[in-house]
């Protein structure tokens, strides 16, 4: 799952999955999200998965509602977009790779 | 826990309750609210929503032993940290205990982006996690309605709405949830149809410039409860619900006594005075002497050592301690032994229920045994007549089961001595004292009288009421031929008898005078008399010894002569 390329750290993405078990739903949102970050920032992301079946404790400051939920850390400012991840448009919106839908 | 509402709640076939602890709510809802159901809480903005949610979660960490989760969907940890501390409660020192979790759900629609389907499963690892965290059996969701606001694709977030309550339901927690009153419905977004067990309604309504909060039960599956509204207030101890109809006539009746401070009124009340836990109606016109028949009521309370609460709507309490200073009634020194208190307030500062609960507050705190409402017509203006009414009726049945002897004054309009309110209030009370200023001769006099005193023979007379330096005094009042006379025309009137009674005793004297005068010319007259016939004797005696002397003088010139004629002259003296 790790992709982050070290010699530019600066311009790396942080970006957190947050789930619950590995339910075909949130597989999909996974791959939606891996590909949307293959396409357009290639080998500057690292995705982290959280399963918050395991770690419910992470949920309440997270801000965690909805799941899925992508939380992108870095670079700031964090943003968060929820849902599976189909809508390509709004994910790369919300990712702020594109200024409106 | 359910085993614990079923015992909380004597409803042997009832639904099992989860009690609020908030005075008064238990009671309209009969032990509470559904166990392990949600109970849905709407009204407008600043009704007290959040407040009764947080004290239902604080109560049941506190009084039953059960913890709570409060859910924010608006206010953030420490803002609802700071509004329900200022209410007295500890609410950071029972999260530290994990007593109570807390969890502020931020959201932040400009923040958020939706692409695809989701659901609020993360919603509910939260709460599941708070929940099994400190074991909580109480829940609270306040205003889930944000999450209309936050998320944009609301077929899912009814969906999950949905869920969530049965998810609730399954959990067993009790659960409020708070949500804002709809223009048509009862929350914007119909929360309602979620929630089928138990619905409350806060309203805040605006009458007279005076606000009145009200709640009302709108449904409560498969149980009793008032259907009512009742009035309710924020003090700062929390909410208190008021169910004017929930007490009974059934307080247990004292047949002490107790006397009001005032001998002669004793006397017209069969000698003895008031029947303790008996309620007073003193009815007058302005200006004669309720309050101070009042204080005396109070100060001989605590003259026998009891507690006397004075609820004053008139008078500041300093204004009432130095006015009944001059007529030498000192309260001071009660006051600072703390038999005596003064609750003074306006009655247009707040709505009537605000000031019934501030008075129940102030009697649950005082445990007093007399109380003295000055007057209690001034809570007439803050509401409506069905209102006071009520709020009297309560207050009455309240202090009657407390067994607390109270006086309410009634001030009543110049002329109309008997008002209509006062008739209808006059119903719930024991007795009814009467003072009146009685007009005449140029001058206003008062006179009191018992009009009704329940259980108890009690004078019919009319008496006059004065108030001097050295106290009160009842008197009698004279009845002439005009009526009752009072004031100068009663010293008038005592003055023509102390007269009659005088002009009596001088006539008398002067007869006695008159009869001495009498005897001592007798006596003179029988002096004179005597000494003429003593006068009358010695001349006689005189006249005697002259007559003596004579013959004793004839008798020797006849000797001599004798003598001078020869012996048997001699002879014939010696014969003699």
């Amino acid at each position: 799952m790790k992709k982050k390329t070290v010699s530019r750290p600066a311009r790396s993405w942080q970006l957190i999955l947050y789930v619950i078990d590995q339910t075909p739903k949130s597989q999909l949102a996974y791959a939606n999200l891996k590909m949307v970050c293959e396409n357009h920032l290639k080998g500057r992301y690292h995705i982290k998965v959280i399963d918050l079946e395991k770690h419910p404790q992470l949920a309440k400051g997270a801000q965690i509602l909805a799941i899925p939920t992508v939380v992108r850390r870095l670079p700031n400012p964090v943003r968060t977009i929820i849902g599976n991840l189909s809508d390509t448009d709004r994910l790369l919106v919300g990712l702020d790779l594109r200024a409106s839908v | 826990m359910k085993h614990k509402g079923a015992r909380i709640t004597p409803r042997a076939n009832g639904l099992p309750k989860c009690p609020t602890g908030i005075q008064g709510l238990d009671e309209i809802t009969d032990g509470g609210l559904p166990r392990g159901r949600p109970t849905l809480v709407c009204g407008g903005a600043g009704c007290g929503k959040t407040l009764l949610a947080a004290e239902f979660l604080v109560h049941g960490a506190v009084m039953f032993g059960e913890p709570g989760v409060f859910m924010s969907f608006e206010e953030s940890e420490s803002e609802l940290k700071a509004n329900v501390e200022s209410l007295g409660f500890d609410f950071a020192g029972l999260v530290r205990r994990k007593k109570i979790v807390l969890d502020y759900v931020h959201i932040e629609p400009s923040e958020i982006q939706e692409s695809g389907e989701y659901d609020l499963e993360g919603l509910f690892v939260r709460l599941n996690h708070a929940i099994d965290s400190i074991g909580a059996k109480r829940v609270v969701m306040d205003t889930l309605e944000a999450l209309f606001a936050g998320l944009r694709n609301e077929g899912i977030l009814r969906a999950e709405l949905r869920r969530l309550f049965r998810w609730l339901k399954t959990k067993g927690v009790t659960a409020v949830i708070t949500a804002e009153r709809g223009r048509e419905q009862l929350t914007r977004n119909g929360l309602e149809e979620y929630v089928s067990d138990c619905v409350i309604l806060l309203d805040h309504r605006v009458n007279d410039q005076i606000a009145t909060r009200k709640l009302r039960v709108v449904k409560y599956r498969g149980a009793l409860h008032g259907t009512n509204e009742f009035p309710f207030l924020i003090g700062n101890t929390g909410i208190s619900v008021l169910p004017i109809t929930s007490l009974g006539l059934n307080h247990k009746t004292s047949s002490a006594r107790i006397g009001t401070g005032i001998p002669r009124l004793d006397a017209m009340l069969g000698g003895r005075g008031f029947f303790r836990g008996s309620s007073i109606l003193l009815t007058g016109t302005p200006g004669t002497g309720k309050t101070i028949v009042a204080a005396n009521l109070a100060s001989a309370a605590c003259k026998r050592g009891e507690r006397a609460l004075f609820f004053s709507f008139e008078e500041s309490p300093s204004q009432i301690i130095r006015n009944m200073q001059t007529i030498g009634l000192h309260l001071d020194p009660f006051v600072k032994r703390g038999l005596l208190r003064f609750h003074s307030a306006r009655p247009s500062l707040y709505g009537l229920e605000m000031h019934l609960a501030t008075m129940f507050k102030e009697i649950t705190a005082f445990r007093p045994q007399v109380v003295v409402v000055d007057p209690v017509t001034s809570l007439m203006d803050s509401g409506t007549h069905s209102e006071c009414r009520a709020m009297v009726t309560r207050l009455v049945d309240y202090l009657k089961a407390r067994q607390v002897t109270t006086l309410f004054t009634s001030l009543t309009q110049g002329g109309h001595a008997l008002q209509q309110s006062e008739a209808s209030m006059s119903s719930l009370m024991d007795s009814w004292l009467l003072l009146q200023d009685f007009e005449g001769n140029g001058e206003r006099n008062r006179v009191l009288y018992v009009l009704k005193a329940r259980g108890m023979s009690h004078s019919n007379q009319v008496r006059e009421f004065l108030i001097s330096k050295r106290g009160v005094d009842v008197v009698d009042a004279y009845i002439g031929a005009s009526g009752v006379l009072t004031g100068s025309a009663r010293a008038a009137q005592e003055a023509l008898e102390k007269a009659a009674v005088l002009a009596s005793q001088q006539e008398g004297a002067r007869r006695k005078r008159e009869l001495g005068r009498k005897r001592t010319m007798l006596e003179r007259q029988i002096n004179g008399l005597r000494s003429d016939y003593e006068t009358e004797a010695l001349e006689l005696r005189r006249i005697d010894q002259q007559v003596g002397t004579r013959s004793i003088v004839l008798s020797t010139e006849r000797a001599a002569s004798g003598r001078l004629r020869r012996a048997d002259a001699t002879v014939a003296a010696r014969s003699r």
